[in-house]
């Protein structure tokens, strides 16, 4: 297994993506014509995050912690409800027209299932070209098929394929011609929501490592989604763990994967089946009791105290800001944060 | 790499919905014999001279309601006309209010339809209901009143007036029902992660709704206005047998059905006539239709 620190960019290079406070709530309506709102969905919650140049956040956390949304945002499919999204700098909540199309030259996604992200009555060709049609001034319309064709190469595939239409391609193949197509405007960041998730685990490994090849030879960042620790554990620098819209844990890959602080984080932790036997601490499995609560209506103060086996009084009261605290180095929205040593089981 | 390498058995020729749909038609008797008599229709009606020479206009009164005989094939009707030439010369009508309506009413209603799924909110809500009301009119008494509003007004109008105000109804009384259509096909592509990735990579409205959307209304619509012709050529003929749509001096199948209509049983013939040209061309638009749902239908799910 690649170790993180090897790919890890110079710390002190710039962000291309500075995240602050970014919030998304989806109002809960009732009504056709005299629209009432009855709340809102939280579906995001206060997320911050930097990301360097060649450098991979993964995001983890159960279903509906808010990741796709995340994910919409930062490539402005959806706009925050507050909160800032700086690409180099530049805030693409407060862009124009064309501003927010010169913005998406710089940062595109990759999505979860390969079988709807492309277009079935377009060719493999046309879907690549795309972008270039879209963004016209990139590529002469001589040059755009053999650029089609370079892509197809980086990417693993046969450039002979270009006429091919997507239902010829395994799924695993089709992610490749996904990824070709987020690669066509050189972007600097791409997302990847859940990349893998729906594709064979044989294939999985491979879709990563191509991943990773990308990374070094075009410099570029990545956040990358996934519902599984052990998922985002080979490609990572940086991990943050999801929950209820929040950020709950935030560390490099031994802080989170060696010494986890958040319940919920070492919950997770512990349904990841050892990748060597020998040489890590025998974990005991956590088991999580109850539903993940509604992001409609989320818990008082700490938003995990209703599944957490260490909560007490002020878990109730007072929210856990996610910051490093005593006894630990790294991030944890946790009254209680701590080190690795006393995991219990619940009570 | 391995994953490439199990999928190179299948063919190398890129196939989409056409082809297959194509390949599906050529096989079928059904979809040939329509195409020969829809052609012969056409034909019929882009040049009637070739089937007759005989002008459909001159009438000779004395010979008022004659048999069919070998000089005049389909007898002479009231005023002594050709009842032969005046067939012939009814198809084209009855052609142009079919594929001119048609036409138009897909592409309004698709459009429409389209726009009502891409644009959501009050616009989807005005489309739909709008279209609600209209549907919820009776086709022929909707058409009725309009055509009496607009048409009687003017009863010195010319044909291709009426024409054209028969194709507006027919039109504005069925576009709802392919709006109905496109905007659900439109509806179920429009949140489809293709459709984000176009919008990631900086899609505008014309791209996403033409490029991604309209492909996936195609078929359906498709469907739906082949047999629609049919419907329309019909209700042309119903509209003009009840004295609001065509009417003389236009030569049209509706219109000698209805001036036949008085003498049904001293002279059937007259009715015969023009009803089987009608019957055929319907039936033919209508095995046309058929064949084309059948061959697009497995591939719309
Ligand atoms: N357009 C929307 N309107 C209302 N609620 C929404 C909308 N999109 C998402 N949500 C809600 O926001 C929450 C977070 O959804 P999101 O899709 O971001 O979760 P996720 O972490 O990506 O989950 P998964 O692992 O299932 O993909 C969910 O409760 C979801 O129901
Ligand atoms: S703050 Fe309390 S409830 Fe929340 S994770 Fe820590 S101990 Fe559990
Ligand atoms: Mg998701």
């Amino acid at each position: 297994m690649t170790q993180s620190g090897e790919r890890g960019p110079a710390p002190s290079a710039e962000p291309v993506l500075e995240v602050r406070d970014l919030v998304k709530h989806y109002p809960i309506t009732r009504g056709i014509l005299f629209q009432r709102s009855y709340g809102a969905v939280q579906a995001v919650d206060g997320v911050s995050f930097d990301l360097r140049p060649g450098e991979t956040l993964g995001v983890v956390g159960e279903s509906g912690s808010g990741k796709s949304t995340l994910a919409k945002m930062l490539i402005g499919l959806e706009g925050p409800t507050s909160g800032s999204i700086k690409v180099h700098g530049k805030d693409i909540t407060e862009l124009d027209r064309r501003g927010a199309k010169r913005m998406r030259r710089d940062i595109q996604m990759i999505f979860q299932d390969p079988y709807t992200s492309l277009n079935p009555r377009m060719t493999v060709g046309d879907i690549i070209c795309e972008p270039f049609e879209i963004h016209g001034d990139v590529l002469p319309s001589s040059e755009r098929r053999g650029r089609a064709q370079e892509l197809l190469e980086v990417v693993g595939l046969n450039p002979e394929h270009i006429n091919r239409y997507p239902h010829q391609f395994s799924g695993g193949q089709r992610q490749r011609i996904g990824i070709a197509r987020a690669l066509a405007l050189r972007p600097s960041i791409l997302v990847c929501d859940e990349p893998v998730s729906a594709l064979d685990v044989s294939i999985q490994a491979q879709v990563i490592n191509l991943l990773i090849k990308l990374q070094k030879e075009f410099g570029l960042a990545y956040v990358f989604i996934a519902h599984d620790l052990s998922v985002v554990r080979h490609i990572s620098d940086r991990v943050s763990v999801m929950y209820l819209g929040r950020f709950v844990e935030s560390g490099t890959d031994t802080e989170i994967y060696d010494h986890a602080s958040h319940p919920y984080s070492q919950a997770l932790l512990s349904a990841v089946p050892n990748p060597t036997p020998v040489g890590r601490e025998s974990r005991q499995r956590i088991l999580l009791s109850g539903d993940v609560p509604s992001p409609a209506d989320p818990p008082s103060g700490c938003r995990f105290r209703t599944r957490c086996w260490k909560a007490e009084e002020i878990c109730s009261t007072d929210d856990p800001e996610l910051t490093v605290r005593p006894g630990s180095d790294h991030p944890s929205a946790c009254h209680f944060a701590e080190g690795p040593l006393e995991v219990g089981g619940p009570r | 790499m391995s994953e490439q390498l199990a999928q190179v058995s299948t063919s190398t020729r890129p196939r989409g919905l056409w082809d297959d749909a194509w390949d599906e038609l050529k096989g079928r008797p059904i979809f040939w014999i329509s195409s020969v008599l829809i052609l012969l229709f056409i034909l019929m009606a882009a040049f009637p001279t070739l089937f007759t020479r005989v002008d459909p206009h001159v009438a000779d009164l004395s010979r008022s309601m004659e048999e069919p005989s070998a000089e005049h094939w389909f007898g002479l009707d009231r005023q002594g006309r050709d009842v032969f030439a005046r067939t012939i010369h009814g198809a084209r009508a009855s052609i142009i209010v079919g594929l001119a309506a048609t036409l138009v009413t897909t592409l309004i209603g698709g459009l429409l339809g389209i726009l009502a799924a891409y644009l959501g909110g009050w616009a989807d809500t005005l489309i739909s209901r709008l279209g609600e009301i209209l549907l919820g009119l009776p086709f022929v008494l909707g058409a009725i009143i309009i055509l009496t509003t607009f048409a009687g007004a003017q009863s010195g109008a010319g044909p291709a007036l009426v024409i054209t105000l028969v194709v507006g109804t027919l039109t504005l009384l069925s576009w709802p029902l392919v709006a109905r259509i496109a905007r659900s096909a439109a509806y179920s592509v429009k949140h489809a992660d293709y459709v984000q990735a176009a919008r990631a990579l900086g899609a505008g409205p014309f791209r996403i709704m033409f490029r991604h959307l309209l492909p996936n209304v195609m078929a359906p619509v498709i469907v739906y206005g082949s047999l629609m012709v049919a419907t329309f050529i019909s209700a042309e003929a119903t509209l003009s047998f009840l004295g609001v749509g065509l009417r003389p001096p236009v030569v049209s199948w509706g219109v000698a059905i209805s001036e036949a209509g008085d003498y049904i049983r001293q002279a059937f013939f007259l009715t015969a006539f023009p009803t089987a040209f009608l019957c055929v061309t319907v039936l033919a638009f209508v095995m046309l239709g058929d064949a084309i749902r059948d061959a697009l239908d497995p591939k719309l799910r």
